[in-house]
């Protein structure tokens, strides 16, 4: 039989729980001062508004020569970048300006670059362009969403199992978010929708995870009805390690395909989602059980 | 079989084979004659992101339909006003839809309080000053008005966009109302959005005014713009160089005709093969062009439209028949457009875009392309680790896993969700995530042999065991998805769809589909122990 983690396996995981709050307390502070050092999420064009244009050259050019004719063509403050993830001769292009005009930036944007390369030297593959209105509306539906699915989901972790689970399962999904944020803010990620989503997922993920060691402590409990809670915890992380941990290998091992093949318009979802479920994996083992352990030694449970 | 294993066996071929005919459509170029009598004929939809199109939010500035609705009342209390005597020294639309009248002495101020609570009860005083002898009076819209001319600004606006779209020629347009006033516009597979978005969003208001040509043109350029005039410029285009000159016109501002009176707008040809649009009037318009023309022969009538002069013919005779011509050095494309957007009408008010996203149908190819491509190879990655690690036992959790995507995409048929670039990150994600009901299966009836339970005893006993485990985290995760669903715009809803449907159907798979299989072999074969 092929065992990642061989049965009887018995890692003390609570004894050693500081060391698992320190490695995230500074996991989560290296993330918080990215953020702060950033001054916030790079918020990209759909919560912030703007203009981002997708161009395809079919002759790798210049970044330089780009920004050249955008700003003859009297496009100033435009970014470009190349945009390798899809392909060579691929370049982004972004405006914080937005228009609602009906030519709009990107005729503009045509133009100008029609001007200095030809016509025929290059394709608009994508244009998106959010107004102001539209970004901060977003913006405030995004994060009621998310607040909204974390409230439901909480419900009804305590409705089917115990409250100072949900605390566990939330202590975790903060956790996840904040560092999956962190990530994103290190790594100069702008922050869209689909990165929304992909931390909706993650939050989604992590607490499917959690709820399996749950649900295996809920099954131990009255077994085990004389061991301390603290053991009843370490013996269930150790049962359920090896689900835990090939189902976050399968799952990794998708989206790391996606990631390299899967083209550069979801390219920082997967990254975000891989972040997040690798962290959504170690918090599901530790920092949930551990929290609703430290929760537990505070305010024990009244023994019936 | 048992009777129980009989039953299971007929569900999951029932489904296999619902699947089967809502796949049919998605999977072949033509579906035969007789198909569409007893079958559903939608393939699976392609999102704007995967197909490529164009994706519109306009935003109906309905307070410029009020503005316009006073300022058309001003004018006619006015007219009113001086028909029935009673006096005033200014009158003017003030703060947007407000209207401000100045009455001549007190008296005056009385019988205009009776005359507009006779004839214009949407009106009412909002305040009133004495300034010596002179009343001044604010009048504005009852509310109610206020709300229902805006509201039918909308509706108009959508009718009209959707008349626009319509002649434009797109497939499977959808066009709908969001939020209050705003205007959702997806276009697929549209090969030129910059002419669309032009079509959809002219506001397109066709008048009839005179040039003044007494007045010098230069003279007002400079500043001194007569009173009751405007200066408007025809845009030339030159065909060499694609410079824009702009000419400019002095106009007499008097509104003489609108487009409201016309009846027809096509694109014709003249001597010269050059395309021009010919209007026709209603009889009502015929009779008042026939009026305008008879009366200003020898004038220059200016053909304006949202501001901009298109042609100024000199009027050589009265006009009778009811129809004119405008002529302004269009390319065929124009003239058609122009056409078009006069026989949709105008809008009641001028839009804007709040938002767009333009996917160019090469991109959509290429992330298709790519994303099928990863989806597979993740999944036969996913499918050879499950064989390696659970053995025999993997290879009917990958029966599920095969089913669970065949299942989804049927659903995703079914369904007429869309599939969009998030939307197959979602399939590959729900290939990982599908596997995990059969990992806490396996997982359980790894540990009930090790306890040395016979082969039917543990399988009974994994089963019931993990089903509350796959149930509450998948409820949770369906939860997320759910939130997503309502909240996100048409890429994220394809994710969400994807993902909730993938959850379900794995529910179903790992449950229903596996335990048949591993019942029928303990029923069929002496199974001494699981290889798992």
């Amino acid at each position: 039989m092929f065992e990642i983690i061989k049965p009887g396996t018995k890692i003390d995981f609570m004894k050693r729980k500081w060391i698992g709050f320190l490695f995230s307390g500074v996991v989560m502070l290296i993330g918080i001062i990215s953020l702060v050092v950033h001054g916030g999420p790079i918020y990209g064009v759909d919560f912030a508004g703007g203009t981002l244009v997708q161009v395809k050259f079919s002759q790798p050019v210049a970044i330089d020569a780009i920004r050249g004719a955008l700003q003859d063509g009297g496009l100033e403050g435009a970014s470009v970048q190349g945009f390798e993830a899809e392909g060579k001769g691929e370049y982004l292009i972004r405006l914080q300006t937005s228009s609602s005009d009906l030519g709009g930036l990107s005729t503009t944007i045509k133009a100008a670059l029609a001007k200095q390369f030809g016509d025929k030297a290059f394709e608009i593959r994508r244009v998106e362009m959010v107004g102001p209105k539209v970004g901060k509306d977003l913006r405030t539906k995004g994060i009621l969403a998310a607040i909204f699915a974390m409230i439901a989901m909480l419900i009804y972790i305590s409705f089917r199992f115990d409250f100072r689970f949900a605390v566990g399962a939330v202590v975790a999904v903060f956790h996840d978010v904040i560092v999956t944020i962190g990530v994103l803010s290190l790594l100069n990620i702008e922050f869209s929708i689909l990165i929304l989503a992909a931390i909706l997922t993650i939050v989604g993920y992590s607490i499917n995870d959690t709820i399996v060691v749950y649900d295996r402590i809920r099954e131990n409990t009255p077994k085990m009805r004389r061991e301390p809670f603290e053991k009843i915890l370490n013996v269930t992380v150790n049962e359920t390690l090896s689900r835990t941990i090939l189902t976050g290998m399968s799952t990794l091992m998708v989206l790391i395909v996606l990631f390299f093949m899967g083209g550069g318009v979801i390219h920082d979802f997967t990254l975000t989602l891989i972040v997040g479920i690798i962290f959504g994996t170690y918090s599901s083992v530790y920092i949930a059980s551990v929290t609703v352990l430290v929760w537990e030694n505070k305010f024990p449970k009244k023994k019936r | 079989m048992t009777r129980s294993l009989q039953w299971r066996f007929l569900l999951i071929l029932a489904v296999l084979i619902g699947a089967a005919i809502f796949l049919y459509p998605t999977f072949v170029k033509e579906l035969p004659s007789w198909w569409p009598k007893f079958f559903p004929q939608d393939k699976i939809h392609l999102g704007l992101d995967l197909q490529g199109g164009m994706h519109l939010t306009f935003e109906v500035e309905a307070d410029k339909a009020v503005e316009s609705s006073a300022e058309r009342m001003k004018n006619d209390l006015g007219n009113n006003l001086k028909k029935e005597n009673i006096f005033y020294t200014y009158l003017e639309r003030v703060q947007g839809d407000k209207i401000e009248v100045v009455l001549l002495n007190p008296d005056v101020k009385a019988k205009f309080d009776s005359y507009l609570k006779e004839q214009y009860p949407i009106l009412k005083e909002a305040t009133s000053q004495k300034e010596g002898d002179r009343v001044k009076v604010l009048l504005e819209m009852d509310p109610r008005q206020i709300a229902e001319i805006k509201k039918s600004a909308i509706d108009q606006a959508l009718e009209t966009i959707r008349n626009r779209v319509d002649q434009f020629g797109v497939a499977e347009p959808d066009i709908s109302r969001q939020g209050e006033n705003m205007i959702l516009i997806q276009l697929p597979g549209i090969k030129d959005p910059e002419r669309a978005k032009e079509l959809i969003g002219k506001t397109a208001i066709l008048e009839f005014k005179l040039v003044d040509e007494e007045y010098d043109v230069g003279r007002a350029l400079a500043g001194n713009i007569p009173f009751g005039d405007v200066i408007l410029y025809e845009r030339v285009v030159d065909p060499q160089t694609g410079a824009i000159n702009k000419i400019p016109f002095v106009i007499k501002d008097k509104t003489l005709m609108t487009g409201d009176v016309l009846k027809d707008a096509r694109v014709k040809l003249d001597q010269n093969n050059r395309p021009y649009v010919g209007l026709s009037f209603h009889p009502a318009g015929a009779r008042l062009f026939e009026q305008i023309t008879g009366d200003n022969v020898g004038k220059r009538l200016a053909i304006i439209l949202d501001n901009t002069v298109y042609s100024a013919p000199v009027i050589r005779q009265r006009i009778a028949g009811g129809e004119a011509i405008i002529e302004g050095r269009f390319t065929m494309e124009d003239a058609r457009d122009l056409a078009i957007v006069l026989r949709a009408g105008s809008l009641p008010a001028p839009i804007k875009i709040l938002e767009e996203r333009t996917v160019g149908p090469s991109l959509g190819q290429d992330s298709i392309n790519k994303g099928i491509k990863a989806t597979i190879i993740g999944g036969l990655l996913v499918l050879i680790a499950m064989i390696l690690y659970y053995r025999m036992a993997g290879f009917v959790a990958n029966i599920a896993l095969i089913l669970n995507m065949v299942l989804l995409l049927a659903a995703l048929a079914a369904l007429r969700g869309t599939l969009t670039l998030p939307g197959i990150a979602g399939i590959a994600l729900t290939v990982g995530m599908a596997v995990d009901a059969n990992v806490l299966i396996y997982e359980r009836l790894r540990e009930e042999m090790r306890l040395g339970k016979p082969p039917g005893a543990a399988l009974a006993a994994g089963y019931s065991r993990a089903f509350l485990a796959i149930m509450d985290s998948n409820v949770t995760t369906v939860i997320a998805a759910l939130v997503l669903l309502q909240f996100g715009t048409g890429p994220i809803k394809g994710f969400a769809i994807t993902l909730t449907i993938g959850l379900a159907a794995s529910m179903f798979t790992a449950i229903v589909v596996t335990r048949f299989i591993f019942d029928f072999v303990l029923n069929n074969f002496r199974v001494k122990r699981w290889s798992v």
